[in-house]
């Protein structure tokens, strides 16, 4: 009798198609099951358990403790070195943004024909990418000594590589007829570029750079922690010391300033595109 | 003048785009290739100005084989040489003069064209070339807030500012609709009569052939099948160009309603 209640109401022969085919479903349980072993796995051999989770959150609570009341002494000072990573990140960003000009076009397939060029050029790029900015800092602090010159060479190598990435695929995108028309009205190449390649990609392009340079303030914070000047080497210094109050009134320094310069760069970069 | 002397072109993946052309176009004539598509209209066209080249043969314009063309070489013939696309080919984003003004570049040293030095001759020029298609009040719109006609007007008036001595059309009134056609049509026939600037156009439409055409080629599979001018012209003779009988959509009609479209 139980058994009636959980057959469908549908008439025998009337046939219920399966959501998705029995291989799509068995597709999806597979890779959930792969997951789910590799989540197993990597929490085991990292020796991971929610018991340290909880933990961590009583250590926390007297972390916080120590972080008020904020010390103001240290405001002056934040404002200056915060003042120091602006600039750094708009040296950084406004070089990246020209040198990635020429780059970005031998980057990109549909201008740049000779395959050896292209390739190279993107094999470089390439590189550049994978190295994180952190240690870019380490190793241009390690050249140039602690203070910004170190930092604001690695932050251009760092921007340049994302932005050579993104805005060779936007060159790659535009619509070549133009350059064709040009092309065939005697244009040489440096001016089929500069009228039919630069206008297609102008907006893109300004999105992009205003777009390195957020990241560019957020990693002069962090590359800053390893000697590249800035707030970031503040920041570590104050932490050194134990002296967690002014360490409270610099995050607060870079998280407030940070926001307000993301907001304007995103009004910035939606009234462009 | 044109001349082609047993041109062929083979393109890489071995299509066979022209095949023992022997053509010659008088200065200020108005040529109307037809054929059907894959006939080798486009190639006939675009192996003039060198977007595409002939694997044997000679091509002479204006006297000199322009096969042997390098790079310089070839910027100055193509600075001769204006081209009217299907899709009008303009940029987009820029404004009407600065396409039209586009045309100049040939002529414009490549560091004044970079900063946007064009001489006060040339803007003249270019402004000129707008009024003479009717379409100056437009001139500083973006070029994608116009209508598809008139954004054909701009890539014309962009090649009368070439100041070219010839024009060539690769299927200029494909992607419009049949008055517009005509307009488009009229314009390029008035500027080879105003200009006597040699135009060859490529068309699958008879009737609009019949209508402006001189003189009209036909071309099937690379060859040369009819070249005579269009008096000599009838439907028997489109049927051997095409090689089937004439259907409805090888006619573009409309040409009344021309006059009043703008």
């Amino acid at each position: 009798m139980a058994n009636n209640i959980n057959k469908p109401s549908l008439n025998d022969d009337r046939y219920a198609p399966l959501l998705s085919p029995w291989r799509a479903k068995a597709k999806v349980s597979l890779v959930f099951f792969i997951i789910l072993f590799f989540l197993w796995y990597s929490s085991r051999t990292t020796g991971v358990d929610f018991g340290d989770l909880i933990m961590g959150f009583t250590n926390m609570g007297q972390i916080i403790d120590k972080l008020f009341p904020i010390n103001m002494d240290v405001l002056a000072p934040a404002f200056d070195r915060l003042i120091e990573t602006i600039h750094m990140a708009i040296i950084a960003s406004t070089f990246s943004t020209i040198i990635v000009v020429p780059v970005s076009l031998l980057a990109a397939n549909n201008i740049t024909h000779n395959w050896f060029v292209y390739n190279t050029t993107r094999l470089i790029m390439n590189i550049l990418r994978t190295i994180p900015d952190v240690v870019l800092a380490v190793i241009f602090v390690g050249i140039f000594g602690t203070g910004p010159i170190g930092g604001i060479v690695a932050l251009f190598i760092f921007s340049l590589g994302i932005l050579a990435k993104l805005i060779s695929e936007t060159v790659e995108a535009i619509d070549m007829q133009p350059i064709e028309a040009m092309r065939a009205s005697g244009a040489n190449t440096i001016q089929s570029i500069s009228y039919g390649v630069m206008p297609q990609v102008a907006p893109q392009f300004t999105s992009f750079a205003l777009y390195v340079f957020e990241i560019n303030i957020r990693a002069s914070v962090v590359i800053g922690l390893v000697g590249a000047g800035g707030i970031g080497q503040l920041l570590m210094s104050q932490f050194s010391f134990n002296n967690y109050g002014a360490v409270m009134t610099i995050i607060l320094v870079i998280f407030i300033v940070v926001v307000i310069i993301e907001y304007i760069s995103t009004k910035i970069r939606e009234a462009i595109i | 003048m044109i001349e082609f002397n047993d041109v062929s072109l083979v393109y890489p993946n071995g299509h066979q785009g022209l095949k023992d052309v022997n053509v010659t176009i008088e200065d200020g004539e108005f040529v109307v290739i037809v054929g059907l598509s894959g006939a080798g209209k486009s190639t006939f066209i675009r192996s003039i100005n060198r977007l595409v080249t002939p694997t044997a043969g000679e091509l002479k314009v204006g006297g000199d084989n322009i096969l042997n063309y390098k790079s310089k070489g070839l910027r100055d013939l193509r600075t001769k040489v204006g081209m009217i696309f299907q899709s009008y080919n303009l940029v987009k984003r820029n404004s009407v003069f600065r396409n039209v003004l586009a045309g100049r570049l040939g002529h414009t040293g490549t560091v004044r064209s970079v900063f946007n030095f064009f001489s006060k001759e040339d803007k003249a020029l270019a402004y000129e070339s707008l009024k003479r298609v009717n379409i100056d009040e437009k001139i500083y719109s973006r070029a994608d807030q116009l209508s598809g006609g008139q954004q054909q007007r701009v890539s014309i008036a962009r090649v009368l500012t070439q100041k070219p001595d010839y024009i060539l059309a690769d299927e200029p009134v494909a992607s419009l609709d049949p008055p517009t056609s005509h307009q488009v049509m009229k314009y390029l026939r008035r500027i080879n009569k105003e200009d006597n600037i040699t135009t060859i156009v490529n068309l699958h439409f008879i009737d609009m052939a019949m209508e402006y055409a001189d003189r009209i080629i036909g071309m099937r599979s690379g060859e040369v099948v009819f070249d005579g001018p269009v008096s000599e012209v009838s439907e028997a003779t489109f049927e051997e160009i095409y090689g089937r009988s004439i259907r409805e959509d090888d006619l573009r009609g409309g040409a009344e309603d021309g006059e009043q479209h703008q």
